[in-house]
């Protein structure tokens, strides 16, 4: 840990995890842009699951009254969220769990590493869990000599594939069918070598594959979709099964969870059991949820811990405008509308979170500078925000995030950058009518830029990016405030 | 009433015909508009890039030019949602409260063209006549910021003479965002490719809109491609009657 | 400094300093629909829930009370070998079943095919079964490894949306919400039904 006074809320660790790509966003989307499978798997899936929700969302005439009652909720949590954890972390207690705290993921990876070695256990199975990619939790596991098992079906198609995910809902949404295909015949042992790309065929081999492993697993490790902090308990939100196996016939559950994933009272679930699987796979209701408290004799892991982490979130709390990304329950519907997303794709974002909640939440965790790129990386179109069952104002949250950025780049800059330059030069133009006047008279100018049919095709940097595909009108021979001082005179 | 055109920095400069076409369309229809020269620019593209200490001097200088208006119209639902939705908040984080609050009381009294025709002057038929093949692109900000919902369909609708033809996908972005379409071209075009793609699959010779950033960028692709579709602001078709139907300035 | 202070002190002063002055409270809208109109069991609650079901491609069968036994029977007839929880009512476990008293391993209840339950409680809307562990619904286990399971739903137990059915669970017991078989739709957005919970679910819904 870096000496810091006790508690100033952190960024997340460097260097470990899942939160800082290698590009830029305009870099890493280029790419991106250049694969037609790629961008041919992602239309298909986010316009399927686009209607899908859609069809669902309209059967409840009080969609509106959830919204606003899971925002409220939601904000009400962090409003006392010192208060909820400590409520969560007696009731767990109380019934036989053990709690954990993390500053980061640093230190999560020692505390869930350090546990599963003191049952002796080699592996473990998972349950899908974003929070666990996002502290790089496989990669500390197998440098202990311990290997993680994904369990969800597209978490093993990533995992298979040497992948990353790139949605948070369907993260092999990138894959199709015939990949899918060509990664478990090469990647999964005692695979029927006739296999075909029949989605059913392809679920099966995952069954016969895991099952093995579901039923001499010794340890689990879980995230959470939600905790109920007045009684303790932990819920866990899937279809296929993978969930209810790690998290009933282990000895061992290592549940790790951010400190934002609470709502105060077993009420609250009323809400959020109807917002997320309406919003996240377009369903009335998601095939299995699982519900536990602490330790039950008798039926599921006896051993029961919960990791509690921070990892950035505090940072997050610490903006009064950011703050509400942490509200996101992770269902996915922002990226689903988003048009950047769908044609950029999930790995473009650098970061376990894409699409808009992950570009107002990554550089948040992270710190803007460390991800500068990400604001940007939205026309603030508003489509997340409708989408969003918490509504959670993303365009807002985006516009604030490229705020901070140019005011923390400026902080640490001697030279202000050529943007800076020019935005600071058009407001004191634009600040004056008689200066406006002026430089639109002078950029008149430009007409002669004007080769064929009244456009110009061609302009000198930044403005290329432009005019490499679109054409630029010419300046008309009048502006309007001529024009009206010509036809109008004074006003 | 007393009603004031917020042209707008782009129409002013490059888009003079969306300003004339707002001028005859509000005096047919009996209003005089004012056109209060001091006006510039309402600072969204600095908002919106990340320049909110620069933007603030615009702001005030916004409401200092239109407050003393009963209303205010303009040409373009994304300037007029900065107003609405940014101006007041830029104001209050700079420990401006008093700005905030003036900006705060002329957005209540700022009107996207449709807002006012509808809400406002209370019509829908304009007594428009443009016989062409039009079809729509709801701009992001005057779908999602105003919620203008179908006031400029109901518009369009009681144009004569014309065929409004539906826009596949037409919620879908354009891909122009402000610098967005510098900083990330790429994408930027790539959803412009899809938007270019469904205005073909209409048919139309003419593609509207409220916004006239978003039809610089969709015509500029048109233009590029060559493919003779044209694009022309929601003013220009609303302003255009039998005796003139072809609008001054269209390209 | 003498000791350094815990992960969990750390974490909550922080939290503390983020939130700064706290004055304001939220207060919670709650307009939405909580109670569903419906009387609980009534037959368009019934219909409703075998939508749903039907719909996530369960089987359901009507039973009266008094054909309760007949449509068991048949319906257990091409089930193969049968485990039931300790606590079944009596009379519904066919004679061959194997009885979980907690102490079968995950291999033998690989080794059946079919589990029978009751169930806790139900939500039409949503086709949604509870199972809370009670005597009659058993561990978790023996209602996840078998391949099939056939649960019980009396017509009393049918609400009609999530608010009601959460307000008939003990959150303190381990609970498991059935919605359907088990289903993925990881590949191309196709949904498979059946990967790793039981591949078939058949409900006997018993009213008069």
């Amino acid at each position: 840990m870096s000496q810091v006074f006790l508690g100033m809320p952190a960024h997340s660790s460097p260097g470990v995890g899942a939160l800082r790509g290698d590009q830029t966003f305009p870099q890493a989307a280029r790419t991106a842009l250049a694969d037609p499978q790629l961008r041919r798997n992602l239309g298909h899936a986010t316009g399927t699951i686009r209607a899908k929700r859609l069809a669902v969302v309209s059967e409840l005439d009080d969609w509106e009254q959830l919204r606003l009652a899971g925002q409220a909720i939601k904000a009400a949590t962090m409003a006392r969220l010192d208060d909820h954890l400590a409520r969560l972390e007696q009731e767990v207690t109380a019934r036989g769990g053990t709690v954990h705290w993390a500053r980061d993921a640093v230190e999560a990876n020692r505390i869930i590493t350090e546990l599963v070695q003191a049952t002796g256990a080699d592996e473990v199975v998972k349950v899908k869990s974003m929070v666990t990619q996002e502290i790089g939790l496989n990669e500390a596991l197998e440098q202990a000599g311990i290997a993680a098992w994904e369990t969800d079906l597209a978490e093993l198609i990533v995992q298979l594939g040497h992948d990353t995910p790139s949605h948070i809902l369907v993260p092999a949404i990138h894959r199709n069918r015939s990949e899918i295909r060509e990664i478990f015949l090469r990647e999964m042992p005692g695979v029927d070598p006739d296999l075909t790309d029949e989605p059913r065929r392809l679920a099966m081999a995952a069954r016969s594959h895991l099952r093995r492993k579901f039923l001499s697993a010794k340890v689990a490790v879980s995230g959470a979709n939600f905790a109920v902090a007045e009684t303790g308990t932990l819920v866990v939100v899937e279809s296929e099964g993978n969930g209810r196996m790690c998290l009933t016939l282990p000895d061992t559950l290592i549940t790790v969870m951010g400190i934002e994933k609470l709502v105060p009272t077993w009420t609250d679930l009323e809400v959020f059991l109807q917002l997320l699987p309406r919003s996240s796979t377009g369903e009335r209701m998601n095939p299995y949820t699982s519900m536990w408290t602490g330790v039950s004799p008798g039926d599921g892991p006896q051993d029961f811990h919960l990791v509690l982490l921070d990892n950035g979130r505090t940072a997050v709390l610490a903006d009064e405008v950011g703050r509400e990304a942490l509200h996101c329950i992770r269902c996915s519907a922002c990226l689903n509308v988003c048009p950047v997303y769908e044609r950029a794709g999930g790995h473009a974002y650098g970061s376990v979170y894409p699409g808009p909640i992950g570009a107002v939440l990554t550089p948040q965790l992270t710190g803007v500078e460390q991800n500068a790129s990400l604001p940007y990386a939205s026309t603030l179109c508003g489509a997340c925000f409708d989408a969003c069952p918490v509504r959670i104002d993303i365009p807002s949250i985006l516009v604030h995030l490229r705020a901070r950025h140019v005011e923390e780049y400026a902080a640490e800059h001697r030279l202000p950058s050529a943007e800076s330059l020019a935005m600071g030069a058009a407001a004191w133009v634009m600040s004056s009518a008689r200066r406006f006047g002026f430089v639109t008279r002078t950029a008149r100018l430009g007409r002669v830029l004007g080769r064929r049919r009244g456009r110009i095709r061609s302009l000198p940097p930044p403005a290329s990016a432009w005019t490499a595909t679109r054409d630029v009108p010419l300046p008309p021979t009048e502006t309007f405030r001529e024009w009206w001082l010509r036809t109008r005179g004074e006003s | 009433m007393r009603v004031a055109l917020f042209v707008t920095c782009l129409a002013d400069t490059l888009f003079p015909q969306v300003g004339q076409a707002m001028v005859a369309l509000l005096e047919r229809l009996g209003h005089q508009v004012d056109f209060p020269a001091a006006q510039t620019c309402c600072g969204q593209m600095h908002i919106n890039t990340g320049y909110q200490r620069q933007a603030l001097p615009l702001v005030e200088h916004f409401t200092e030019t239109f407050e003393g208006y009963d209303a205010v119209v303009a040409p373009s639902g994304s300037c007029v949602g900065s107003v609405r939705h940014q101006h007041a908040a830029i104001a209050r984080r700079h420990g401006r409260a008093d700005l905030a609050d003036r900006s705060h009381a002329l957005a209540a009294k700022t009107f996207e063209l449709s807002e006012f025709l509808v809400d406002v002057l209370g019509t829908t038929d304009v007594g428009a006549y443009f016989p062409h093949r039009v079809t729509y692109h709801p701009t992001c900000h005057s779908l999602r910021m105003l919620r203008v919902d179908d006031k400029p369909l109901r518009l369009l609708r009681a144009v004569r003479g014309m065929t409004l033809v539906e826009l596949p996908d037409a919620d879908q972005c354009c891909g122009f965002g402000g610098t967005f379409a510098l900083k990330n071209a790429d994408t930027s075009t790539a959803m412009l490719a899809d938007k270019m793609r469904h205005v073909l699959a209409t048919k139309a010779e003419t593609v509207t809109a409220g916004d006239s950033s978003c039809l610089m960028h969709i015509g500029g692709g048109l233009s590029r491609l060559q493919t003779g579709v044209r694009t022309l602001h929601l003013a220009e078709i609303l302003a255009s009657v039998e005796t003139l139907h072809a609008p001054a300035g269209a390209s | 400094m003498s000791t350094p202070p815990s992960a969990r002190d750390e974490i909550l002063a922080r939290i503390r300093t983020s939130l700064g002055d706290r004055t304001s409270t939220v207060e919670i809208p709650r307009d939405y629909h909580r109670t569903g109109g419906s009387p609980v069991g009534s037959p368009e609650l019934l219909e409703l829930l075998t939508d749903r079901l039907v719909d996530y491609k369960a089987t359901v069968h009507r039973a009266t009370p008094a054909d309760f036994a007949a449509v068991l029977a048949s319906v257990l007839e091409s089930a193969g070998r049968v485990v039931v929880p300790a606590g079944l009512p009596d009379g519904w476990a066919p004679p061959a079943a194997v009885v979980d008293d907690g102490s079968l391993s995950w291999a033998e209840l690989d080794a059946v095919d079919t589990v029978l339950t009751s169930c806790t409680a139900a939500a039409a809307e949503t086709g949604t079964i509870v199972l809370d562990g009670s005597p009659d619904q058993g561990r978790r286990a023996v209602t996840l490894i078998p391949d099939r399971h056939i649960c019980v739903v009396r017509a009393d137990q049918v609400v009609r949306g999530v608010p009601e059915l959460l307000g008939r669970l003990d959150p303190r017991r381990p609970l498991t919400f059935i919605s359907g078989p088990s289903a993925t739709s990881d590949i191309e957005l196709q949904r498979v039904e059946g990967v790793h919970g039981p591949r078939k679910l058949i409900v006997v819904l018993v009213s008069d």
